[in-house]
Parts: structure tokens; C-alpha cells; sequence
């Protein structure tokens, strides 16, 4: 392995040599089509992923709230949005239910998979994986592309399906059968379900190919010290989801397979003895249980997939910034590893009342309590992390303890959740909603902007603003919670989710107010996404030139140029001698110690074990 | 005309949004702090941490008081109570966490905040520590899983051989209800027999016990009494929701599912306990079905053993309801039928 190694190196180096000497004298030989295209180079790869999650999320946030409109203003004329929405609005004025319904699908279809895997993922693990292992770039800088471009036709897909007459997909984010399967259920089951599919079968297909190259760059083409031990923990996540991707991922495909058969083949393995439309169907001896366990069997990984890349960007950010060492390394790993392996045997709590043996929830509720513990050890080494630092209020060191905070807030009421007794009231309520938008879609979602905040200096060579980090940050935070906390109190009074109105029930005819007040903060807090999209818009061209460590980072992304090119590095790939988070080290000069620098160079603040490392290292070097 | 309005309106805010940003960074290039580590806005951002805690938690417990009147009412089923019981120690137990981990996250960054003088506190591990917010929380869910677990077991063990059994069934988009009749047996169904008159598909052709069933337009139960909901979908996934009863259980095509449970509370009882004359239990669908899944309610009403036993027997069977079907299938059981009419 070590030769194939080295010579990989040393082949990307020549070819690193290469390009650099041709830059210097003509600049044409770079195409526009191959450098912002079809690049194969991970750090333009990574913009890309990044610019067509933005898309997507500013897709996504408008659509919800199109629908929290309809849940907050029950009464209002949408005539206004008939420009924009034509038949969809209807003759009263009011938003058609078949498209509210669609409207709720393509939002979690679009922020789970679109905007959280793909524009979080596919942008961080593109971006960070070779600059902080010390790679030139990924292992197969071809997958990589074909990767994002699969993507591409995914999201063109699925933007197509949002036009078409009958509308997009509407069956909710879970597409459950039968009602996705039958176009007479619904109009959204028609094409709109046809295109969803097929979109979905691709966004698969690009996982899996940048996934494999993930994994296989971590394990191959990290510069030489760069043990697993020291890898910095993004990298440890964003690994850990590749392999959670890889795993789930082909069982999503069987199942969106197999509903594809039903749809257009006339198979049954979803459907059994359905009469609709006035006429039985031919269908036996299906089950849409069986759909609902492939689905959960990405779907709960997929809750870490999104999750997990947030809690790596957020551990590095949390140390950098509070200028101390991780608290508890090894822990943080073992938690990772943790929450990766339970991720794939508690998919059924999402089903307690799905009408599947009792004695599965049994198990699944067991399983399901036990992964609170990995999370619950995380928090707390967050706070320790937190606890007697030098804290730097950075944008991103905001967003990160936002995160946490969210994580938390999120995190304790899955507890609740996770019980099969409790749950039996709280399934599919807004509580539910409450509880995952807290944990998995506003807390990776504060993960991406920690991120983007934290590494846009090396993404663009510029400086974001602050003080409009600032305020974004302050009114993001507050909105988010004005937005997700009270929908706990709309689901301890058992308001169902998917509701296009609660007014036909006594029970429910409550809480009008609260659900206004919901739409409302909904509406401050997207419109204060504006502030972000400008500062990042404007920086990446405006912005004040950012110096080489501008956050005095410990990883070695920050000893590459501040404009590097494709290779990363100009000269040799550096040599990796410590962890990354050696910050405020006793006895030191600096409060920090990059990962380059030989304890040879720094015995003022070694550790009895350390010093026994020179030795090493002076063997190393010969 | 208003979408011309919304587009001068919006670039206006841009612009002057746009103008009183290019004036700050001036103003910040010409105060030259740039060298600076920190600037004063660190101290604001920890400050404001401090004040997000205090109106944040502030809001909670002064709405969470005032909230509380528009929850669900005390459970109306047996065990309803303990499930809500379980909740709310599930809720308490959490929001101390919640709280504590808030105290530290949110009061502390003032105090660790960024200042020349000080330097962070080396504290890479500690595995005393790291062992005990292990185990600990470790052991609060273990006790939490076992009381949740006892509570699962009991509730979806398999219902009383006395309970009353009553057939739920969800379309596009409504409830449809059977009883068993006289024999309290509920019929066979097939869902090729489902047509517009025999919407559930009830088989007399193979199964007599159908002829005795009626199919009431609310649901009636009795108080105290064990209840057996034996529950199916005919197009796609619904889900019996209960609120009042704590019950949830999807309805699934192809495959009947169930759920027992006794209600406690009559509908009077009810509307004295909440001072609402108008009162109702209802029946919601709380799985996505399509269009009209907001709509399909049903009510439900609980009254005393007594009185539900003569409702019971006033209910003209379906069968009788509908003679000329009957009649139209031409069975050999026609007469049997006949002779049940003349019992009555």
C-alpha cells in the first residue's frame, strides 16, 4: 500500500508541477468548461455541490412558507401568489389541498436529500477530506465528478417535476404506498411520482459514487503521520456518513426499485387488496409494511448522514474557537462510531404504530434508547470543550453553539419519542415535527452554515463580513426557535401533521394564534437568509482578502495558499506530526500548534510522551 | 398592481440595506481595527447568550402555564393515564437536562470569553468524566425503557376474550364502522365483494354472521368496558387517531391491524369535566391519505354501559337496510335471512 502511495504522490506532484508552470505563463490552458464544469478538481466540486444546495434550500424555505401561510393565515386571500402559483391557487383564493400536500412532500424531499445530504455532505466531504488528510485530491477526481453531475440531473429532474400539470410528488417526503403507488390515490402519484423516482434513483447513484470516494480517499491517500488517530473529527465524520451512505443508500434504491414495479409492472409487493376508484385491483399478497422498513432502513441512517457531517464541522469549530483541545478525542470518535453502527438497528421506531408486531417495538424502543447515550456524551464533551476556554465569538463559533443548543433542544424530546407507549399519542403529531426539525434539520442545517462561515476563507480566498454573520446568526437562532418550540405545545395537544386545516375538529380548533405566530417567525427568519446570501455573494467577490490561517486553525487546510490550486499544495504534500488540537498548550508561544509543526520544534510545551517522539521523528526523516 | 408594489418595496429594502452596509465597512476600514484579535462585538455576542436564556426560558415557562389549557384533557381511556404519566416524567426528567446543559452553554461564554490576558484551561480528556456522563445517563434510560417497556407490553397484549369488538374501516376520505350485531361476530369481508352499495365489502356469500351487522354513522362505546378495534384500509394507509383515548393504529390495505383499549369517561362526563356543552370524542386520520385527509372525522360517543346496550339493540342490521341487495346476490341463505327479519 505504502508504494502505491508514494507513487500516487508523486505522479499528482509532477502533475501539480505541471499545471503550475503552465498557469504562470498561459492562463488559457485551464478552459472555463474544464475548471468550472466538468472539473475534477474536489475544491470546485465542493462549490458546486454548494451552490446548488443554496438553490435548493432557498427552493425549500420558500415552499414552507407558501404552506405555513395556509397553516397560519387559514382565512387569508392567497390571490397574490396566483403569478407565481396559477391554478394551484383556487377560485376562493385559497391554496389547492392536493398542492399543499405537495408542497409539504417537495420540502422534506428537497431539505432532507437536496439541501442536508447533498449541499452538506457533498460539499464538506469534497472540500475538506483531501485538504485535511493531505491529499492532492480525491482518490478518483473522475468519480467525484460524475458524482456532482449525477446530482445535477437529479436536481433538474426533480425542479421539472415541481411544473408539470398534475403537480410534483405529494404523498408526503416518505412516499409511502399505497398511496404513492397509485396514481388514481392522488394527482401528485401520476408523473410527478414517476419523475421523483427516477430523480431519486439518481441522487443514489450520486451518493454512492461520491461516497465510495470518501471512503476510499480517507483510507488511502493520507500524507505521511496522518494516522487515523490524528485525523480531525470532520474528517472522522464526514467518513463515518460515507460509510452510513453506502450501507442505506442501495436499500432506498431496492425499495424505490420495487415501488417502480408496482407502479408501472403490475407486481404486488407493495399492494394487496385495494379497492379504489370504483374497482378492485388485481393486487394480493403485497405489504406496505414491507416498504416501510426498506425506507426506514435508509431513513433513520439518513438522519445521521445529515446529522453527522454537522457534529464533525461543529467539533472542529468549538475547539478552534474556544482555543482549547477537544475535549475527550478518543470518546468523540467511539461516540461517532457508536451512533454510525445503532443508526442501522433502530429504523423500525419510526413504524410503533404501523401495525407491525409488537414485540419489534419492544426491541426497536430498546435499541433506540441506547443511542441517546453516544449522543448525550457528545453534548457533554461539547461543554467541557466550552468550559475555562478563550472563546472566539466568530460567525461559525456562533452557528456551532447554536447547533448544540439545537441538538439539545431537539435531542432530549426524542427520548419521549423513542418510548413505544409514549409514542403511541405523539406519532405523527407535531411534536414529532417539533422534535426533527430541531435535531436533525435545524442543527445540520446550522452545521452547513457553521461550515461555509468557517471555511469560506479557503473556499474563495476572501472574508465573509462578520457583523452581518452576526445578525444573521442572532435572528436565525431566535427564529428557528420561535418557528420549531412551540410546535411542542401544538403536539401535546395532538395536532396531526399534514393537516391542511384543523378546523373540522373540536379537539384540534385550538392554537390559532400560536400557528400564526409560527408562520410569522417562519417568514422573518427566511427573509433573514437574505442577509447571508448577500454577505455570501458579495464577499466572494468583494470581500476583504483573508490571510492564510485566519482563524489560527490547527489543520492542514490552512497551510495551503490562500488561492490554492488544483493539487493543493504547491511544493510537497506537508508531513503530519501531531493532533489537531494542540491549542493553548502549556508552555507554547502561540495558542496554537499547527499539525505540521515536529515536536523537535516545540520541546517548550511537549508532554513527557512527546518528547519521547523526537526520536521518532528524527528516524522518520531519514 | 400589489406585485409591482412588493417589487419597488423589496429593491428599496435591498438598497438601503445595500447602503448602510457599504457605510459600516467604511466606517470599519477608517476606524482601522482590523488588527485586532476581538473586537467589542465578542463581549456582545456572550452578553446576548446571556439574555437569549433568560427571555428564552422566560417564554417557555411563562407559555407553557398558559398553553397547558388547550392540551388535551386528562386521558380518557385506562391506559391513557399511564402513558401520560410516562410522558410528562419523560418531559420533566428531559427538561432538567435541557435546562442544566442550557445553564452551562449559554451563561458560561461570558465568563470563557476571549481576552489577550487569559489563556484556555489544557483539559484534553478526563475519563472519570467521560464515564460518568456514560453511565449515568445510561441508567435514567434504562429505568425510563423498562417503565415504557411494561406499559408497551401491556398495552398491546392481546385484548380480553370479552371485549367489544368494533370494525373500523378508512377510505378515501372517511371512517366506516361495523358491529357485530346480535352474534357479536363481525363478518368475513372481501374487497372484490365492495361495491357503492356494499361499501365494506361484507361476504354473506361465505360468512352468515355478516347478516346481523349494522354499520352506525358514529361510533358508540360503552364506559368501563373493554374495546376491541379491529381496524383495515381499503385504497390506502390511514390511521385511527383517538386523541382523547390515546389510540393510534394505522389502517392498512391487506393487512387488518388492532388496537384494545377502555374508555373511562362518558360523553357527559366529559362535557361537565370541560364546562363544554358541545363536546365531542372525535376520530381523526393521522396518516397521509390524500386530499382530504384533514377531514375524515367521526364522532365518537361513550355512554354508560346501559344506555349502550340499548343503542345496541335498536340498530337495524345492514343487511335488512338493504334487502334489495341481498335479494340481487341471490343466496341460498336468503331465507335464513328471511327468518332472522322475523325474529325481530
Amino acid at each position: 500500500m505504502a508504494t502505491v502511495d508514494i507513487n500516487l504522490h508523486k505522479s499528482v506532484d509532477e502533475h501539480a508541477h505541471h499545471n503550475d508552470h503552465h498557469e504562470e505563463h498561459h492562463h488559457h490552458e485551464e478552459s472555463f468548461i474544464t475548471k468550472y464544469i466538468f472539473t475534477e478538481d474536489h475544491k470546485m466540486i465542493a462549490k458546486q455541490f454548494l451552490i446548488t444546495g443554496i438553490f435548493w434550500a432557498i427552493i425549500g424555505g420558500a415552499l414552507s412558507v407558501i404552506f405555513r401561510l395556509q397553516l397560519g393565515f387559514p382565512d387569508a386571500n392567497l390571490e397574490f401568489l396566483r403569478p407565481l402559483l396559477g391554478d394551484w391557487i383556487t377560485t376562493q383564493g385559497k391554496l389547492d389541498q392536493n398542492f399543499y400536500l405537495a408542497l409539504v412532500t417537495m420540502h422534506g424531499t428537497i431539505m432532507v436529500f437536496f439541501v442536508l445530504t447533498a449541499g452538506l455532505s457533498g460539499t464538506f466531504s469534497n472540500f475538506l477530506i483531501p485538504l485535511q488528510i493531505g491529499a492532492r485530491d480525491m482518490a478518483s477526481g473522475f468519480m467525484n465528478m460524475l458524482s456532482y453531475w449525477f446530482f445535477f440531473l437529479s436536481s433538474v429532474i426533480m425542479f421539472i417535476s415541481l411544473f408539470i400539470e398534475t403537480g410534483p410528488a405529494s404523498g408526503g417526503w416518505v412516499v409511502y404506498p399505497p398511496l404513492s403507488a397509485l396514481p388514481q390515490a392522488m394527482p401528485g402519484s401520476g408523473l410527478g411520482m414517476t419523475l421523483w423516482l427516477v430523480s431519486m434513483s439518481l441522487f443514489i447513484v450520486s451518493s454512492l459514487l461520491g461516497g465510495i470516494n470518501y471512503i476510499a480517499t480517507v483510507i488511502n491517500l493520507r500524507t505521511d503521520g496522518m494516522s487515523f488517530s490524528k485525523l480531525p473529527l470532520t474528517v472522522w465524520a464526514f467518513f463515518l456518513t460515507a460509510v452510513l451512505g453506502l450501507l442505506s443508500f442501495p436499500v432506498l434504491f431496492a425499495a424505490a426499485l420495487l415501488l417502480i414495479f408496482d407502479r408501472s409492472f403490475g407486481t404486488s409487493f407493495y399492494l394487496s387488496e385495494i379497492y379504489i376508484n370504483g374497482e378492485p385491483l388485481h393486487n394480493m399478497g403485497g405489504s406496505p409494511v414491507l416498504y416501510q422498513h426498506l425506507f426506514w432502513f435508509l431513513g433513520h441512517p439518513e438522519v445521521y448522514i445529515v446529522m453527522l457531517p454537522g457534529l464533525g464541522i461543529t467539533s472542529e469549530i468549538i475547539a478552534t474557537n474556544a482555543r482549547k483541545p477537544i475535549f475527550g478525542y478518543r470518546a468523540m470518535i467511539g461516540s461517532i462510531l457508536a451512533i454510525a453502527f445503532l443508526a442501522f438497528i433502530v429504523w423500525a421506531h419510526h413504524m410503533f404504530v404501523s401495525g407491525m408486531n409488537p414485540f419489534l417495538g419492544t426491541i426497536f424502543m430498546f435499541l433506540t434508547l441506547i443511542i441517546a447515550v453516544p449522543s448525550a456524551v457528545k453534548v457533554f464533551n461539547y461543554l467541557a470543550t466550552l468550559w475555562r476556554g478563550n472563546i472566539v465569538f466568530t460567525p461559525a463559533m456562533l452557528f456551532s453553539i447554536g447547533l448544540v443548543s439545537l441538538f439539545i433542544s431537539g435531542g432530549v424530546t426524542g427520548i419521549a419519542l423513542g418510548n413505544s407507549a409514549i409514542d403511541i399519542q405523539l406519532h405523527d403529531t407535531y411534536y414529532v415535527v417539533a422534535h426533527f426539525h430541531l435535531v436533525m434539520g435545524s442543527a445540520s442545517f446550522f452545521g452547513m452554515l457553521a461550515g461555509i462561515y468557517h471555511w469560506f476563507p479557503k473556499m474563495f480566498g476572501r472574508m465573509m463580513d462578520e457583523k452581518l454573520g452576526y445578525v444573521h446568526f442572532w435572528i436565525t437562532f431566535v427564529g428557528v426557535y420561535m418557528v420549531f418550540f412551540p410546535m411542542h405545545y401544538l403536539g401535546i395537544a395532538g395536532f396531526p401533521r399534514r393537516y391542511y386545516s384543523w378546523t373540522n375538529f373540536n379537539a384540534f380548533d385550538s392554537f390559532s394564534d400560536l400557528n400564526a405566530f409560527i408562520s410569522t417567525a417562519a417568514i422573518i427568519t427566511l427573509s433573514a437568509q437574505l442577509i447571508f446570501l448577500f454577505n455570501f455573494f458579495y464577499s466572494m467577490y468583494r470581500g476583504r482578502l483573508a490571510p492564510e490561517n485566519p482563524w489560527r486553525s490547527n489543520t492542514l487546510e490552512w497551510t495551503t495558499p490562500r488561492f490554492p490550486g488544483h493539487g493543493n499544495w504547491p511544493g510537497k504534500i506537508p508531513t503530519v506530526y501531531r493532533w489537531p488540537y494542540d491549542y493553548s498548550k502549556p508552555g507554547a508561544k502561540e495558542d496554537f500548534i499547527p499539525q505540521t509543526v515536529p515536536f523537535s520544534a516545540t520541546p517548550e510545551s511537549n508532554l513527557p510522551h512527546e518528547t519521547e517522539m523526537i526520536e521518532l521523528e528524527k528516524e522518520f526523516a531519514k | 398592481m400589489t406585485s409591482l408594489f412588493l417589487l419597488t418595496g423589496s429593491i428599496l429594502v435591498i438598497a438601503v440595506f445595500a447602503l448602510v452596509y457599504r457605510i459600516l465597512s467604511l466606517v470599519n476600514i477608517a476606524k482601522k481595527n482590523q488588527g485586532k484579535r476581538v473586537g467589542a462585538s465578542n463581549t456582545v455576542n456572550s452578553l446576548l447568550f446571556i439574555l437569549f436564556f433568560f427571555v428564552g426560558f422566560g417564554l417557555i415557562f411563562w407559555y407553557s402555564g398558559k398553553a397547558s389549557e388547550n392540551f388535551l384533557p386528562e386521558a380518557a381511556s385506562e391506559h391513557g393515564k399511564l402513558t401520560d404519566r410516562l410522558f410528562w416524567t419523560t418531559t420533566a426528567i428531559t427538561f432538567v437536562v435541557f435546562f442544566l446543559t442550557h445553564v452551562v452553554l449559554f451563561l458560561s461564554p461570558y465568563f470563557f470569553r476571549y481576552r489577550e490576558t487569559r489563556s484556555a484551561y489544557w483539559w484534553p480528556d478526563n475519563t472519570k468524566l467521560e464515564v460518568a456522563w456514560t453511565v449515568v445517563p445510561a441508567i435514567v434510560l434504562t429505568v425510563l425503557v423498562f417503565t415504557g417497556w411494561w406499559a408497551w407490553r401491556d398495552i398491546t397484549a392481546p385484548a380480553p376474550d370479552d371485549s367489544l369488538q368494533v370494525e373500523i374501516v378508512g377510505k378515501q376520505f372517511n371512517w366506516m364502522v361495523r358491529y357485530g350485531g346480535k352474534d357479536g361476530k363481525i363478518g368475513k369481508h372481501d374487497y372484490r365483494k365492495i361495491d357503492a352499495t356494499n361499501q365494506l365489502g361484507m361476504d354473506f356469500a361465505s360468512d352468515k354472521s355478516n347478516f346481523d351487522d349494522f354499520t352506525p354513522r358514529e361510533i358508540h362505546l360503552p364506559k368501563g368496558k373493554n374495546v376491541l378495534l379491529k381496524i383495515r384500509a381499503r385504497d390506502v394507509l390511514h390511521s385511527v387517531f383517538m386523541p382523547h383515548f390515546r389510540v393510534k393504529m394505522d389502517a392498512v390495505p391487506g393487512m387488518p391491524t388492532s388496537f384494545w383499549f377502555t374508555p373511562t369517561k362518558t360523553t357527559e362526563e366529559m362535557r361537565k369535566e370541560l364546562n363544554d356543552p358541545n363536546f365531542n370524542y372525535e376520530l381523526a386520520c393521522t396518516e397521509i391519505c390524500g386530499q382530504g385527509h384533514f377531514a375524515m372525522r367521526m364522532v365518537i360517543v361513550v355512554s354508560e354501559p346501559e344506555e349502550f346496550e340499548k343503542w345496541y339493540a335498536s340498530q337495524e342490521p345492514w343487511a335488512k337496510q338493504n334487502a334489495d341487495y341481498i335479494a340481487s346476490l341471490n343466496l341460498e341463505s336468503n331465507k335464513e335471512l328471511a327468518g332472522l327479519f322475523n325474529q325481530k
